[in-house]
């Protein structure tokens, strides 16, 4: 069994909701990110997003841009984040790693030999943002080969024709998006979150997240229970923005934040 | 002939390899509608007059086709011909296309207007016919170009647009257009996006080669009445492409003409400091698209340089990319201080003054014409007026305005 579904299925017999933290790759180093990643596991981080810099991140609002700048200005490469996984699996084989970032960087190195780089690294899964299921030939058939599993998003403009299309190119989890707009935006109508997401639900059995616009007790509360989990970025990644060397204090005690919320009552 | 041009792109966006879809998946829905209603309404006839009246009125169409009587003799080989799109109203052939999405966005029922800008002609183009139609419009652009296109900048904001600079990357045209998708994803139910060029996802790179393609056209009848006869050689600048596909299209299957795009070499191909993906560039993803792209060995974008901030970008539309790799038009380079000396060539032998841009498609023109046959016959697409470009000049040269 994957990661990724072992990961659910436990969850889901003890019932709890997967909390899922995204940082970027490199920002502000690769040390502080293994840090990071650490540090998110021990208190409560069910799996980790790692954001693999791009020079144009064309979905992301201005604080995650601002740390796929920060990231590239130390060059961080995807081979990089490759050998980071290496590293983090010394110590943690349990918790599952999915690469989100945009299709240049993958395709730069290839899709096969990503996939199996990937694959041996430690590395669960791959999101790429702007990859519709129209253009993922490659990559499909690449995560298949190496037991990766391919994540994709779904939107609230997405149809039931197009949601039945993307599901079934789908395994590990769905990503919905809880808002029309980039990561770190406005709040979002819990209503809308609430009928999309059961729209998704009778469709597939793969368990959905709610991420963008997610980012405290509050927010987590208000969409928990209408999915298998929540995804937070931004609001960690501002975090590490304002750090120095209280990076680690201030991340543990949001993802402590969070985790308690998704655990209430 | 006409049944190739109905093929490409194919219904998955895709000139061969390239183009297609590339973004996230909010915006597939609404890529999908601006499909759908530009296939039906293209067919319109009541949507057909009504572009074409406002390309006869509004933007001065025709644009003539000019001898270049003294020049050509200078060259001494081919008779040079210019298609006078620095003529248009704003002063460039953007113009062309944002007459006609405007159209298309209201016939959509859309309330609001973005695009990108680099040196501020399309910017001046889209808030020209947004102010025209009574409808807000905000445009992204680098705050680099910003700095060196102020003039650009005031007439937008004369035009009621709100320019908005974009900080992020580069702070050149690629980031704007990051920009405008970030703007565009957010308010995607009552915005419509005029993207400039023939790039971006499906279905824009063919919306903008339809809306520029008058282009050519004209110039099939005006080279009857002219010279009698086709043109021998078409030459444009290739930045995103759109004022090259204009010209380049309604001639593709007319295979004995032969289609050069001249591309900005900067420094030099050598130095790595130009905006050349075609002639130094590689296959990857970019704005929604497929295509030939300046990146580094990790699929970063690489910075560019140009003289012009126009065709100061990393990519270059895929119906070019297609073209280039079928062999069907061939694309050049033309560098910095060819691109300036034909600039002042032009400007004092025929009196007309062309955009920088332009002065690419010049450049390569001194080098070709002469060696070509007397009653062979070069039309180049004059694609914008030099008015924007004497700031940049003036400094080069070392004067204070």
């Amino acid at each position: 069994m994957s990661r990724i579904k072992a990961t659910f299925t436990n969850l889901r017999d003890q019932k709890k909701k997967a909390l899922v933290t995204y940082l970027v790759v490199g920002d502000p180093d690769i040390k502080t990110t293994l840090d990071l990643m650490e540090v998110m596991v021990s208190k409560g981080a069910d799996i980790l997003e790692l954001g693999i810099s791009f020079s144009d991140p064309m979905a992301e609002g201005p604080t995650i841009q601002r740390a796929h700048e920060r990231a590239l200005e130390n060059k961080t490469t995807l081979s990089d984040a490759l050998d980071l996984v290496i590293q983090f699996r010394k110590k943690d084989s349990v918790t599952p790693i999915v690469f989100m970032g945009y299709m240049n960087p993958f395709e730069a190195m290839g899709a096969e030999d990503f996939c199996s780089r990937a694959s041996k690294s430690g590395v669960d899964g791959i999101l790429l943002v702007d990859m519709p299921p129209e253009e993922s030939q490659d990559f499909t058939k690449a995560t298949l080969a190496n037991d990766l599993d391919l994540i994709r998003l779904i939107a609230p403009t997405t149809d039931e024709n197009r949601i039945r299309k993307i599901c079934s190119g789908s395994s590990g989890y769905i990503y919905y998006i809880s808002l029309k707009g980039v990561t770190g935006a406005r709040q979002f109508d819990v209503k809308e979150v609430e009928s999309k997401v059961k729209s998704i639900k009778s469709i597939t059995d793969i368990p959905v997240v709610i991420g963008f616009g997610i980012k405290d007790a509050d927010s987590v509360i208000s969409v928990k229970d209408l999915a298998e989990g929540i995804v937070v970025g931004s609001a960690l990644v501002d975090l590490i923005a304002e750090g120095k060397n209280q990076i680690s204090d201030k991340v543990s005690k949001k993802i402590e934040e969070l985790s308690s919320a998704l655990l209430r009552e | 002939m006409t049944k190739e041009k109905r093929i490409l792109p194919d219904s998955n966006g895709k000139f061969g390899l390239y183009g297609g879809r590339y973004v996230a998946e909010t915006l597939i829905p609404a890529l999908e509608e601006l499909d759908k209603q530009y296939q039906l309404i293209k067919l319109d006839k009541a949507f057909q007059q009504e572009v074409s009246k406002d390309l006869q009125t509004y933007v001065g169409r025709p644009s003539p086709l000019y001898f270049a009587k003294r020049w050509t003799k200078k060259l001494g080989g081919a008779k040079v011909f210019l298609k006078r799109e620095d003529l248009n109203h704003t002063g460039a052939h953007k113009i062309n296309n944002t007459v006609g999405q405007i159209l298309l966005a209201k016939h959509m029922g859309k309330k609001r207007i973005i695009a990108e800008t680099g040196a501020g002609q399309h910017g001046v183009a889209t808030a020209s016919v947004a102010a025209r139609h009574g409808l807000p419009c905000v445009v992204y652009m680098g705050e680099e170009d910003i700095n060196r296109q102020s003039l650009n900048v005031f007439r937008m904001k004369l035009l009621g647009a709100e320019v908005i600079s974009v900080t992020s990357g580069t702070k050149t045209l690629k980031d704007a257009m990051n920009e405008a998708m970030r703007d565009w994803v957010t308010n995607v139910d009552d915005t419509y996006y005029i993207i400039g060029s023939v790039a971006g996802p499906h279905p824009y790179p063919e919306i903008v080669r339809d809306f520029n393609s008058v282009v050519g056209e004209e110039v099939i009848t005006q080279s009857f009445e002219e010279f009698g006869k086709d043109p021998d050689v078409l030459v444009a600048c290739v930045g995103g492409g759109s004022n090259a596909m204009g010209l380049f299209y309604p001639f593709i299957n007319t295979k004995n003409i032969k289609l050069i795009g001249v591309e900005a070499g900067g420094l030099g191909l050598e130095s790595g400091k130009h905006a050349a993906p075609l002639n130094d560039g590689k296959e990857g993803i970019l704005h929604g698209m497929r295509t030939y792209l300046m990146q580094d060995e990790a699929g970063q974008i690489k910075e560019t340089h140009s003289i012009s901030a126009g065709l100061d970008y990393p990519g270059v539309g895929p119906e070019h990319a297609w073209l280039k790799d079928t062999g069907r038009a061939e694309y050049v380079v033309a560098d910095d201080e060819e691109a300036l000396e034909a600039f002042k060539e032009l400007t004092l032998i025929e009196g007309i003054m062309p955009a920088l841009e332009t002065a690419h498609a010049l450049a390569h023109v001194k080098k070709i014409a002469p060696s070509m046959k007397k009653d062979e016959v070069i039309v180049i697409n004059v694609s914008g007026r030099g008015d924007k470009d004497i700031n940049t000049v003036a400094k080069i040269e070392g004067i204070n305005l």
